[in-house]
């Protein structure tokens, strides 16, 4: 090994390029850039703002922060739905001139002025979904004018009565309450803003309603498709921004004890930058509540400090204009890029230096020398079939497969001319095996383990592992189950290749060559499942032991077969018992004379086998040229291998021709044939075995003779 | 009526109803209302128009091309008064003017950048710059919100400009509503503005340099405002920045929307300007003989507004197959 290639080894090995796409898979690194903007900007202000932290300091800056929290969260709830509603501050304004004429002009009790600004926010919401909900117009525009409509009649109505606010002689300890007094510490504005902040984000992430807003937000059309009330949808969020600024109004009536001219200007801009600065998207769909009082409490911060700090007029305009344009050209660029980043820096290859094969060549005189014997299979299901990974037999010579479209097909025998779909699991059905009372057990590609009992009843068994601490990714789900097998006391073994790609990217997998393959072990007794070993490259078939005491499995971008211990003194340990095969072995599975099949899925090739000399080269591929330029394993010629207990080569079968059977994955032998499967295929192949047992059948071998 | 030809009188359309609203309201109040009709007033009229037509025409070509510039306003106001604050404290009359004319152009650039290259909307690129220029300019460069033009002055001189007894802003006005009607109507760009407005996917498809463009289009719209600002200072002697917070810029959407000129691009043209403007100048010059006070008169205006609105969403109806997401 040159310097220079082991300088590319520990490069790729052992700088975890690969948490950097892990992370950005995180929905929570939506939240990571405001939750440290806001950290930032306390810490700012908190430092430079002397007795910014003060409990006296904090309560009195944090009654102003409930009040403007609740027009936040109505703001967000109607961006969530793909709206905007600028009218907020007009509404604050008008529901708080509401209250203070019901208590101080009229002399009517606290709740009559509640209940006066309620009906305020919700007829002036209400409006407001009418015409953006069922007239459809353009929110923007159409709550700028309601807007401006509301300022003017708050203008009148203020200048009106302004004097006579002044000499009201009405009082009440409730209202002294709400607007100065606090309960355990907080305002009560503050406590408003945490329950209604509690219930909207339950009923946005928990509730038909909620769901409602977000489909809508999300997708308009679809919404309208899925038989969503699209108008009334969007008709209730601007209700629910009306009745979250009445509830501020009627809390700054409280704590002014009157209404200005000054009483919500600006609070529209201010809770618009407020919500799309916590990270709620523009045109819907995406944030939360937590986001949008992120963005309240950094905006007020910002804006407080800043008076506090001296600045002068325009100053808070200033800064409300950076922080709207910086906000809204990161979330939409953000939107707008998050998949090509996160394609650019997914895949994070690591170098492998594959060992010295022998020749598979016809002619090469090695045991790995492949014939043409398998063009010679009779074909079952020609053209009906797509994408039979693993094919079984059962104790009636009946035969199953899965397909692409996650059915599993059973052919009937003696001819396997008839077929039915036995079962619809969904997924992609990949291996099977027999347990003890007849019921298929299948690793379905994308979802699980799942069982098929004889009279069709589908039942998962397993979607899930343990999740292990130092993981970024979550490792609990199984992403691609691949093969199982059964042993003796019913406990199935089966394996997960890869913790990073779905089943479909498994070309991927391939180039990243990362060893993240697991296997493990379902107990049926307790319903648990065990993760037995970690980090090989692509685990793939699992085969049990003729005599149940040990299982083989398949790693196949390292083209090595290993045998993990069940019982005896190395119970619990793997060894690998083939190496550098010069094909990817996929399933394993068990023949009549002792040995086992193997199938070999692709050959290698000494260019793919240099590319993963060189990961620097396989992370351009996958930047720079389209999908189907890349380099990747060999999949247009394979193979069935038998090898012994001891990991020998007993002889190769191949198609040379490319016709019948250029890629193998799985193979089974019952009753003197071997059928064969192929994940790219579109058939299953039916091979006369020279000289084996006529009688022998996989599930007499595994369970015995017929109960 | 097609995209820029002349009407179709056949049809009733929204330019119709508004030019025939604009006549009777003509006619009732040169009836009603004494000293409506008299040639004082109604050069009074047209000149109270004057810089709100300009601004809406620039508006309009921002429109027009389905875009739409919330910071006109503060633009106008602010390149004024920093331009102003600058030759009050001495500074030579060619450099702040060459200072104050980069600035609006850079803002017009960042306007058109962060739409035409960033993908941001429009409304919220020139809400959040609008804001921001108040804010700089307000903060860091006067010191107060109302700013004299220094005496014997040209902006001054300008001011009092006449000629046959009409104020200088109302040729210019003209002038202005000439040159972008020839733009519009008669040069490949101004076609082109019309194609990005109405489709802009299909107007990038066949050629048309739709992202320079648009940049292009904020550019103008804030040299416009420029203009706007400097016949405003030159009337009052001063410009006053709460202008800014006042609903001058509603009026300038209102006089562009009221006139047909269809939000979603690619409708209408500067004859759609010169009728919203006509019905404004009346309106407001008929509320203030009435002595309607301001207050009232913004809600009146807040109301036909909505009404504009409303109707333009019937006649432009959005289409739920092809709209946007996230198109607010």
């Amino acid at each position: 090994m040159t310097f220079r290639e082991r300088l590319q080894a520990w490069r790729y090995n052992l700088v975890p390029d690969h948490l950097v796409g892990e992370i950005l898979t995180k929905r929570w690194t939506d939240n990571a850039i405001p939750f440290l903007a806001l950290v930032a900007t306390l810490g700012v202000f908190g430092s430079i703002i002397p007795g910014f932290f003060k409990l006296t300091s904090l309560q009195e800056s944090t009654r102003q922060l409930g009040e403007f929290s609740l027009v936040v969260i109505g703001m967000t709830v109607v961006m969530l739905g793909g709206g905007i509603d600028l009218s907020v501050g007009s509404i604050f304004a008008l529901s708080c001139f509401s209250a203070v004429y019901v208590f101080f002009i009229l002399e009517q009790s606290i709740w009559l002025a509640l209940a006066a600004a309620l009906a305020a926010g919700l007829v002036f919401g209400a409006i407001n979904g009418y015409l953006v909900g069922y007239l459809r117009l353009r929110a923007f525009l159409t709550t700028l004018v309601t807007f401006i409509f509301g300022r003017a009649l708050f203008d009148i109505l203020v200048t009106a009565y302004a004097a006579d606010v002044q000499l009201s002689q009405a009082s009440s300890d409730v209202l002294d309450f709400i607007g100065d007094g606090t309960f355990w510490g907080l305002s009560v504005s503050v406590w408003l803003a945490i329950i209604l902040a509690i219930v909207t984000h339950i009923a946005l992430t928990r509730s038909r309603p909620g769901w409602h807003v977000l489909a809508v937000g999300g997708s308009r059309r679809s919404a309208h498709n899925a038989g969503i009330r699209v108008r009334r949808t969007v008709f209730m969020t601007y209700v629910f921004s009306g009745f979250c600024a009445s509830i501020g109004g009627f809390l700054i009536a409280c704590r002014l004890s009157g209404a200005g001219p000054g009483t919500g200007l600006n609070l529209e801009i201010m809770a618009l930058t407020a919500a799309v600065v916590g990270g709620v998207s523009l045109g819907g769909g995406r944030g939360s509540v937590v986001k949008g009082l992120m963005g309240a409490i950094i905006v007020l911060t910002m804006t407080n400090g800043l008076i506090r700090l001296g600045y002068g007029t325009g100053t808070n305009q200033m800064v409300l204009g950076i922080l709207l344009a910086v906000a809204v050209t990161i979330d939409i660029r953000w939107l707008k890029n998050r998949h090509k980043v996160l394609n650019e820096v997914y895949v994070a290859p690591v170098y492998l230096k594959m060992g010295e094969t022998q020749s598979a060549a016809p002619g090469s005189g090695t045991s790995y020398e492949l014939d043409n014997r398998l063009s010679a299979a009779d074909h079952i299901g020609l053209g009906e079939l797509e994408g039979p990974e693993d094919v079984i037999l059962d104790r009636d010579d009946h035969l199953y497969c899965g397909t692409r479209h996650g059915e599993i097909v059973r052919f009937f025998a003696p001819d396997y001319k008839r077929s039915e779909v036995f079962a619809h699991i969904g997924g992609f059905p990949l291996g099977l095996a027999f347990d003890r009372d007849g019921n298929l057990i299948s690793c379905v590609g994308a979802m699980g383990l799942y069982s098929v009992s004889p009279d069709r009843d589908v039942k998962r068994l397993s979607a899930e592992t343990a999740r292990s601490w130092t993981s970024i990714a979550d490792d609990a789900r199984l992403r691609d189950p691949n093969d199982c097998d059964i042993a003796p006391d019913g406990r199935i073994y089966f394996t997960d290749s890869t913790k990073r790609y779905d089943a479909h990217d498994w070309a991927l997998d391939s180039i990243e060559n990362r060893a993240t393959g697991r296997l493990l072990v379902y107990d049926p007794k307790d319903g648990s499942t065990k993760t037995l070993l970690d980090g090989y490259r692509y685990t793939n078939g699992v085969c049990m032991a003729h005599d149940g005491k040990s299982l083989f499995f398949a790693e196949s971008w390292a083209c090595r077969v290993h045998r993990y211990w069940l019982e005896g003194p190395k119970a619990g340990t793997a060894e690998c018992v083939i190496r550098d095969m010069p094909g990817y072995p996929d399933n394993i599975n068990r023949a009549s004379d002792g040995n086992y099949w193997m199938a070999w899925l692709g050959m290698r090739t000494p260019s793919f086998d240099l590319s993963l000399r060189h990961p620097d080269m396989r992370k351009r591929m996958t930047r720079r040229l389209p999908q189907d330029e890349w380099l990747f394993p060999n999949i247009n010629t394979g193979g069935v291998v038998k090898f012994n207990e001891k990991g020998g080569i007993v002889e190769t079968l191949g198609d040379l021709s490319g016709n019948a059977h250029p890629m193998v994955t799985s193979m089974r032998e019952h009753k003197g044939y071997l059928f064969v499967g192929g994940i790219l295929n579109n058939r299953i192949g039916r091979y006369k075995i020279e000289g084996a047992d006529p009688n022998w059948t996989s599930p007499a071998s595994y369970w015995g003779g017929k109960p | 009526m097609n995209a820029i030809g002349w009407p179709n009188w056949r049809r009733l359309n929204q330019e119709g109803i508004v030019f025939a609203i604009a006549i009777l309201l003509f006619a009732a109040a040169a009836l009603g209302l004494p000293g409506f009709l008299t040639a004082d007033n109604l050069v009074a009229i047209v000149r109270s128009v004057s810089v709100l037509g300009i601004l809406a025409l620039g508006m309009a070509v921002v429109i027009i091309g389905r875009g739409i510039d919330l910071s006109a306003v503060a633009i106008m106001a602010m390149s004024v008064a920093w331009y102003l604050q600058l030759l009050n404290t001495g500074t030579s009359d060619g450099l702040a003017f060459l200072y104050v004319l980069a600035g609006v152009l850079a803002i017009g650039l960042l306007n058109g950048f962060l739409v035409a290259y960033a993908d941001v909307p429009a409304i919220f690129v020139t809400l959040a710059t609008g804001s921001f220029v108040f804010g700089y300019v307000r903060s860091q460069l006067i010191t107060q919100d109302a700013v004299p033009v220094p005496g014997g002055h040209w902006v001054e001189l300008l001011g009092g400009v006449r000629f046959l007894d009409i104020p200088v802003e109302v040729f210019v006005f003209a002038g202005l509503a000439f040159l972008v009607f020839l733009f519009l109507r008669y040069t490949k760009w101004g076609r082109f503005i019309y194609f990005a407005g109405d489709n802009p996917v299909a107007a990038r498809n066949i050629g048309v340099p739709v992202r320079p463009m648009l940049v292009l289009r904020y550019v103008l719209s804030a040299f416009v405002a420029l203009i706007a600002g400097l016949l405003t200072a030159a009337s009052l002697h001063s410009i006053n920045t709460r202008i800014v917070n006042s609903t001058l810029l509603y009026d300038i959407v209102l006089v562009a929307v009221i006139g047909g000129i269809g939000l979603s691009g690619g409708r209408g043209g500067v004859r759609n300007v010169l009728v919203g403007a006509a019905l404004i100048g009346i309106l407001l010059n008929a509320m203030t003989i009435i002595d309607i006070p301001l207050l009232y008169q913004n809600l009146i205006k807040a109301a036909i507004l909505l009404g504009a609105i409303i109707v333009d969403g019937i006649i432009n109806p959005r289409d739920e197959q092809t709209a946007q997401q996230g198109d607010i």
